[in-house]
């Protein structure tokens, strides 16, 4: 009774631009998207382009010339073998960028379809798909992920196993709980009605529709996997010498930090202000798709 | 109630289970050991080392010992330490980290619970923006480049606190603090944002016009039934404290558990790998079995649906 009485509500009619709470909201989110994405595309500038101006290479040993505050010769500086820091920051940023977007593309494709999947057929096969995720969760993530890289010698590749390996499963239980909200529409009702079949529903209608959570997922599980790499390669356990990462810069710079703090800064801005942008695009993007 | 704490207690134990048995399976698949690896001894020389360990015996007898040592307490000698066990290990270092991690988890609760509710109350004032942007900051800071900028600039430029080791009160200041950082973040964002959600109810509208002080209405209303996802984030947050003591004890040069346990993975300490391993997950689960209970004693409904999921399911913005 109560539903049939329900007053209507006016924003109901509106259109969709109206939706909007309040301008200021509107451009507060737009701010931290804009500066979210110039952050993230000047890194992504750096990585691709730096190391081609930069002169040096990032293993190139340079005995006479150690430790060099930033000078128009070393933009940044040098480390204590007389490396360029400018070059090497430019393939942490390669290596840090590149992880993180490859480790979250691989989340989100096993993630969704996995969690898609238990969410529309539902009943015992949910159930145990969802058990396993359980499981799998009860773990620590990093103990996982360390675990790995004892097994495996440390280098990109394990970081990157290790990273999929338990990534998938946040974004498989958050898939699943959106599916399940969407599922009794009646849009989907109508598709089982007309015949289609249960790949198309899923994959054409349930997914596209929960498309705006994965989107932020997707950014919070980049900014992930990027403090992981770095965490692991901090402990020694992630990127070997002489490649550099971030992590590794960061943990030189450290043993070093009284004297030449300049080789600790980059880097540990660079993480910083990555993982910084990553999260504003996903907040912004977050609190958008709330209001709409 | 009975039926809930059962199905908890079951899904523990099995955890326990296939995690031990995982770790034991993983490590023992790994070419190479210890001995080999360390220098180039003499085949009698390796052929007692393995009997003294009981590395000779078949692999299924390794692991029935290996269980058992489990559930009698005793994890076993370090293959790479001479004459130490990880039980010792443990003692040594259990007291010195679990200091620290206390230390930061109160420290995280209250400031993050005063942040977060201060948020709450001045919603829509600068008093509001500002701590939202201080916590964005602080939750993209990785420990361990906070760890570093607080010993360059409090320990080595003003002076205040010392740099590193672990001798008195004043060495914990520093280690507390970045430890707590992200913490302090997400349980203020975490209580402003449920806050703001219970606020909205309306049972607190009825007490707001029944004519209740607003002291009364946030304390006895609100303030409770906003509790459950911090609670839920007590599991998490143990992770973090853990994970964080890693990096923390190491660029502290603190000797606790997350240095002896990046040691043991550096020296290929297989014993002493899967015995912190062990121990950490027994940890970590003991509380989420802790947290469970908690929150189904704050809300009931928890029984009939696994609520506690779903907002754990939500990611935390």
């Amino acid at each position: 009774m109560n539903q049939l009485f329900k007053p209507l509500n006016k924003s109901d009619f509106l259109p969709l631009s109206f939706k909007t709470v309040s301008k200021n909201s509107y451009s507060f989110f737009n701010l931290r998207f804009k500066v979210g994405a110039f952050i993230f595309l000047l890194i992504l500038l750096f990585a691709i382009f730096g190391p081609m101006f930069s002169g040096y290479t990032y293993d190139e040993i340079n005995l006479e010339s150690k430790n060099l505050p930033p000078s128009k010769e070393f933009i940044f500086g040098s480390d204590e073998l007389g490396r360029d820091v400018f070059t090497r920051f430019c393939y942490g940023a390669r290596i840090s960028l590149s992880i993180g977007l490859i480790a979250a593309i691989i989340d989100l494709v096993i993630g969704v379809v996995y969690g898609a999947v238990a969410g529309f057929l539902g009943g015992k096969i949910e159930e145990l798909m969802m058990r396993i995720c359980d499981s799998l969760y009860a773990v620590p993530y990093l103990l996982y992920v360390i675990l790995l890289t004892v097994i495996f010698s440390p280098g990109f590749v394990t970081i990157l196993i290790a990273l999929t390996i338990t990534g998938w499963i946040n974004m498989a239980r958050i898939v699943r709980a959106e599916i399940l909200k969407i599922k009794n529409q009646e849009f989907i009702l109508a598709a089982i009605t007309i015949g289609a079949s249960k790949r198309r529903i899923i994959f054409n209608h349930l997914i596209p529709n929960v498309s705006t959570t994965v989107i932020t997922t997707l950014m919070l599980s980049v900014s992930q996997a990027i403090f992981t790499e770095a965490f692991l390669s901090f402990l020694g356990l992630g990127i070997q010498a002489p490649v550099s990462s971030w992590g590794t810069m960061i943990c030189d710079g450290i043993s070093a930090l009284y004297y030449y703090p300049w080789r600790l800064f980059f880097p540990a801005m660079a993480i910083t202000l990555t993982i910084l942008a990553c999260n504003l695009i996903g907040e912004s993007l977050k609190s958008s798709f709330k209001v709409i | 109630m009975t039926r809930f704490l059962l199905k908890k207690l079951f899904i523990f134990l099995g955890a326990m289970f296939s995690i031990s048995s995982l770790t034991f399976f993983i490590l023992k698949a790994i070419p190479g050991d210890p001995f080999v690896q360390a220098e180039n001894l003499p085949e009698e020389v390796l052929k007692s080392l393995y009997a003294h360990y009981g590395l000779d015996k078949p692999i299924m007898v390794q692991y029935l010992q290996y269980l058992k040592g489990i559930i009698t307490l005793d994890l076993g000698p370090s293959y790479v330490y001479q004459g130490r066990t990880v039980n010792q290990i443990l003692r040594d270092g259990l007291p010195v980290s679990a200091i620290l991690g206390i230390q930061s988890f109160f420290i995280a609760v209250l400031f993050g619970g005063l942040l977060g509710s201060f948020a709450a109350i001045k919603k829509n004032k600068w008093q509001e923006s500002a701590i939202v942007i201080f916590t964005s900051i602080l939750v993209s800071i990785p420990n361990f480049v906070l760890a570093s900028l607080l010993q360059y600039f409090l320990a080595m430029k003003l002076h205040i606190f010392p740099i590193a080791r672990f001798d008195s009160i004043m060495h914990t200041f520093l280690p507390t603090m970045t430890l707590s950082a992200l913490p302090i973040a997400f349980i203020s964002r975490l209580i402003r944002n449920s806050l703001l959600e219970t606020y909205k109810k309306d049972y607190i509208q009825t007490a707001i016009s029944k004519g209740l002080s607003p002291n009364k209405v946030f304390f006895y209303h609100t303030l409770k039934n906003s509790l459950i996802p911090v609670v839920a984030y007590l599991g998490p947050l143990l992770t973090y404290l853990i994970t964080g003591s890693f990096v923390i004890e190491k660029v502290f040069a603190i000797p606790g558990m997350g240095m002896w346990m990046i040691q043991s993975i550096l020296a290929r300490d297989y014993t002493v790998i899967m015995g912190l391993t062990i121990f950490y997950s027994f940890v970590l689960l003991s509380l989420n079995l802790a947290t469970d209970m908690a929150c189904a004693f704050l809300d009931p409904r928890i029984l009939l649906f696994d609520k506690k999921r779903d907002i754990l399911n939500e990611p935390i913005v």
